[in-house]
């Protein structure tokens, strides 16, 4: 059938570049090597590197078959009793924060959703406000600010010397951001790099904050991941909450409880008063009706079981616990195995002191692409690699193409 | 400029000049607060209540009290203090409302979800039977940006026909999106991005959405004329009036079937009238279909408008929804396609969709689509869903002509031919707002203030009363 325009309406339309983090996975599949692996994507993989679905989800699932639920619209806001759980679960239940109608709390679509949400209600409530990011951060984050029409700067995070936290680097670029910027923070498991500070560096942070009457806004998609612990994780969070800051907070539920496709999470504002949680609650609404109307029930309903259970509730402790559990494992035998090939003595126990399901290796790009080309090891070009892609068996390969890469490769 | 120093003050640093306040000195009160409403008030553009004064007060009552604990409260009149409530969602809020209400013989047609005769939100036996299919599926990882290309490959086919040539040529950008908004909404930020100056045309009147979406997505619109009070039908020369002078190359919003809010579609001759004078003019159809299947029961003869444009040789969008169609309505499981004009533009135009999704969401949820594609893949499920959604339709229908008669029966001296006349879930019934607010408060029943009557709302044992109380708001 001819087109009846003589010049496409969308000539102009360039290909968009492949994602770094999604584009990874799709170059892994193509990848046709028997040692191929894929440390790209932060999905969860067992030790036989197969995807997995946690028992308490394939349960609640079952609940919600037996019971036939209803598929009727959620309000904008959400299905309210995941966001009852969802807010207790950040803050803990009895926190007065709560008791106190003081945080707003609107069900997203996972993390990405709830941080577009906050980065949306910023750009109308505060145009021109500036959003600090660590150096370096989530690829996503700045796609997702930049969409939102809201500037950004960085904050320094990574020390490469150290392969740790620059923490002086951090506190003084926080200090010197206009008074009344926005911090975006990693409440747990920082993403890229693993590095997390420690109890007593954020409250050096909370501090400088306070000082700059900075608003802080922290990206918590790790809690009960990072050290299989929901309130160790939410520590930070909490913290800061306790010192009577307002703050934003956005979650996600696709790695603490695998529910990546779902798309459930939630943005938070925890605020001076609950006059003021309404009226946000509602703007943020007034900014989702236009973008999805209201948000999948599916994701929210599994939450929402698995949390009001108490049994289920304890389950799905001890299988964070699990996959927390695997992924320290593998650290320890990535870090046995560095250790014993390297000949240089390099300290390579940074891979133990970082948290979460990332680590960065300090790989340079030319680096991780030689891991890539010659190791067939899939990572992104950051030097970032998903422990939880890796299994006990494959640490000595992967030990190799990291020895080989770093000491051969410029 | 004033505005924008207390909008962005990030008001503990910059109101503590104002206010002279700073931690552990007492605030000043009301004369703060006033001063701030002041400068608001010099800026203009954002709303002006006094809220912010209000939440300064309730700020300083607990900072003052969490400071007598011993506890800093870091903002005083806080960050929000000019953050108003928004205004009740116009469509969503009517359900609110219902829910509230505790009268007997209240009536929801409000919101447009299917009812069945019993006034209950009904699960396909279809859509059923596909849940129990994939639950505990080994598979919840990450869908890829543009979602399930299962899923999106049943979704166009069911739109532009098994056998359409735009398929067979791979000429066809498609990505699953978050139901009928996130289609409306991915297209507007594309367009926005790769046709910044254009236009889009939206129908007057249009599910009121359409606006947000457009406005949020900041593409200028325009309005072209459609619904015509007088005939309580379609102002055909209206319509093609306005399409004549739209500068060429203008994007035009159209409901592929069921207009939304008014029941009002062009007959098959218009539509073929339409798609001639757009090719003329050089514009862009963007079709809303929220309702293939459900206006008719027939979802060959419900796409027929999107047939006609693509057999005339138009690039047309098409968002698709299956909120009413297949009853998933939370789920959020929709399709935006875009008609290129060769395959490697397709290839180009889905990837820069994928890049707009990328920061809004990531990708769309599975739950709905795997639901979709289960029924589409399956012969047997299909067939099924084409008899329910039929039924569906039907049941409509037959509401339809149980309104019309009961109205005619009480000795309406209006004429309300247009109640069986318009099509799909909606009627647009002509009241005004002070009768729709009379229909609600001395009635109890419950409709968006345009006079839209959700028809799906109405059985055989609520018509009567709702028959009555019309008459009783009109006559």
């Amino acid at each position: 059938m001819a087109v009846a325009v003589d010049v496409s309406k969308f000539e102009s339309v360039t290909m968009a570049p492949p994602d770094p983090i999604l584009g990874v996975s799709e170059a892994f599949k193509a990848d046709s090597s028997p040692l191929k692996l894929n440390l790209g994507v932060g999905a969860y993989r067992t030790e036989e590197l197969q995807p997995y679905v946690l028992d308490v989800v394939k349960k609640a699932e079952k609940l919600m078959l037996e019971s036939g639920e209803f598929k009727e619209y959620l309000p904008i806001e959400g299905l309210a009793a995941f966001n009852k759980a969802t807010a207790e679960l950040l803050l803990g239940a009895d926190n007065p924060v709560i008791k106190q109608g003081r945080i707003a709390t609107v069900q997203g679509l996972s993390g990405t959703g709830s941080l577009r949400l906050g980065a949306a209600f910023i750009q109308r409530y505060l145009p021109g406000v500036k959003v600090l990011i660590s150096s370096p951060t989530w690829g996503n984050h700045k796609n997702i600010l930049n969409d939102s029409g809201v500037p950004w700067s960085e904050y320094r995070y990574f020390d490469p010397t150290t392969v740790g936290l620059d923490f002086s680097g951090m506190i003084e670029d926080i200090k010197n951001a206009t008074d009344g910027s926005i911090i975006l923070l990693h409440g747990c498991a920082h993403n890229p790099t693993g590095i997390d500070p420690t109890a007593e560096q954020w409250g050096t942070i909370a501090d400088v904050i306070e000082e700059k009457s900075h608003l802080p806004f922290f990206d918590v998609a790790y809690q009960g991941f990072a050290s299989g612990s929901l309130d160790n994780d939410a520590s930070s969070v909490r913290q800061f909450v306790a010192r009577g800051l307002e703050l934003f907070v956005a979650q996600s539920y696709s790695k603490n409880l695998g529910l990546y496709a779902e798309r459930i999470g939630a943005i938070n504002a925890v605020v001076s008063s609950s006059d003021v949680a309404n009226r946000i609650k509602s703007q943020l609404k007034r900014l989702a009706r236009p973008m999805y109307s209201n948000p999948p029930v599916h994701g929210a309903r599994i939450v929402a079981n698995v949390v009001g259970d108490p049994s289920l509730f304890d389950e799905w402790r001890s299988e964070m616990q699990l996959m927390a559990g695997r992924i320290k494992g593998v650290r320890q035998s990535l870090y046995d195995a560095l250790s014993s090939v390297d000949e240089n003595g390099k300290d390579w126990s940074f891979i133990l002191k970082q948290i979460g399901m990332f680590s960065f290796t300090g790989l340079n790009k030319n680096q991780s692409d030689n891991m890539t080309d010659k190791w067939h090891v899939y990572m992104t070009k950051d030097g970032r690699i998903s422990l939880a892609g890796l299994s006990l068996a494959k640490c000595e390969y992967l030990a190799d193409a990291i020895i080989d890469s770093y000491y051969n490769v410029k | 400029m004033a505005l924008k120093s207390v909008l962005t003050c990030r008001t503990p640093f910059t109101l503590s000049k104002v206010l002279e306040v700073s931690s552990g000195e007492r605030c000043q009160s009301t004369s703060a607060s006033n001063i701030v409403v002041q400068k608001v008030e010099r800026g203009g553009r954002i709303d002006r209540k006094l809220e912010g004064g209000r939440a300064a007060m309730a700020g300083r009552a607990i900072a003052r009290s969490n400071m007598r604990a011993g506890k800093r409260f870091m903002s005083t009149a806080g960050w929000w203090s000019h953050v108003t409530p928004a205004p009740r969602d116009p469509i969503l809020g009517v359900t609110e409302a219902f829910l509230a209400d505790t009268h007997p013989s209240k009536v929801n047609v409000g919101v447009g979800a299917y009812r069945n005769d019993k006034g209950k939100p009904v699960v396909l036996q279809c859509v059923r039977e596909a849940e129990r299919r994939i639950a505990g599926s080994k598979f919840m990882e990450y869908l890829p940006m543009g979602g399930s290309v299962k899923f999106t490959e049943f979704a166009i086919r069911l739109a532009y026909g098994d056998e359409a040539d735009v398929l067979n040529d791979k000429r066809v950008a498609s990505v699953q999106t978050l139901s009928g908004t996130g289609a409306c909404r991915l297209f507007a930020d594309f367009q926005k991005r790769f046709k910044p100056e254009s236009l889009v045309y939206i129908p007057i009147p249009t599910w009121s959405n359409h606006h947000n979406i457009w406005r949020d997505a900041r593409v200028e619109s325009r309005l072209f004329r459609y619904y015509d009070p007088a005939t309580k039908g379609l102002d055909f020369s209206g319509l093609m009036e306005d399409v004549k002078n739209a500068p060429s190359g203008s994007f035009f919003l159209l409901h592929a079937c069921a207009h939304n809010p008014t029941g009002v579609d062009p007959s098959e001759e218009q539509w073929k009238e339409i798609s001639q004078l757009f090719k003329e003019k050089g514009h862009f159809p963007l079709f809303d279909m929220a309702y293939q299947g459900f206006a008719s029961g027939d979802t060959e003869k419900d796409g027929q408008a999107i047939r006609i444009f693509m057999n005339d040789g138009h690039q047309i969008a098409c968002g698709q929804s299956f909120a009413k169609n297949m009853g998933l309505y939370g789920q959020r499981v929709g399709c935006l396609s875009v008609i290129c004009s060769t395959p490697q533009e397709s290839v180009a135009v889905k990837s820069q969709l994928q890049q707009i999704a990328r920061p809004m969401y990531s990708n769309p949820p599975l739950h709905g689509a795997e639901i979709v594609s289960t029924i589409l893949s399956d012969p047997e499920l299909k067939d099924l869903w084409h008899k329910e959604v039929k039924e569906m339709a039907d049941r409509i229908i037959s509401m339809r002509e149980a309104l019309r008669f009961n109205l005619e029966k009480l000795g309406s001296k209006l004429n309300w031919q247009h109640v069986t006349d318009q099509i799909g879930m909606f009627c647009y019934s002509g009241l005004t707002e002070e009768q729709v607010d009379r229909l609600t408060r001395e009635f109890h029943v419950y409709l968006t203030r345009n006079g839209r009557i959700s028809m799906a709302g109405v059985t055989t044992g609520n018509v009567e009363y709702l028959a009555n109380a019309v008459h009783e708001v009109s006559k």
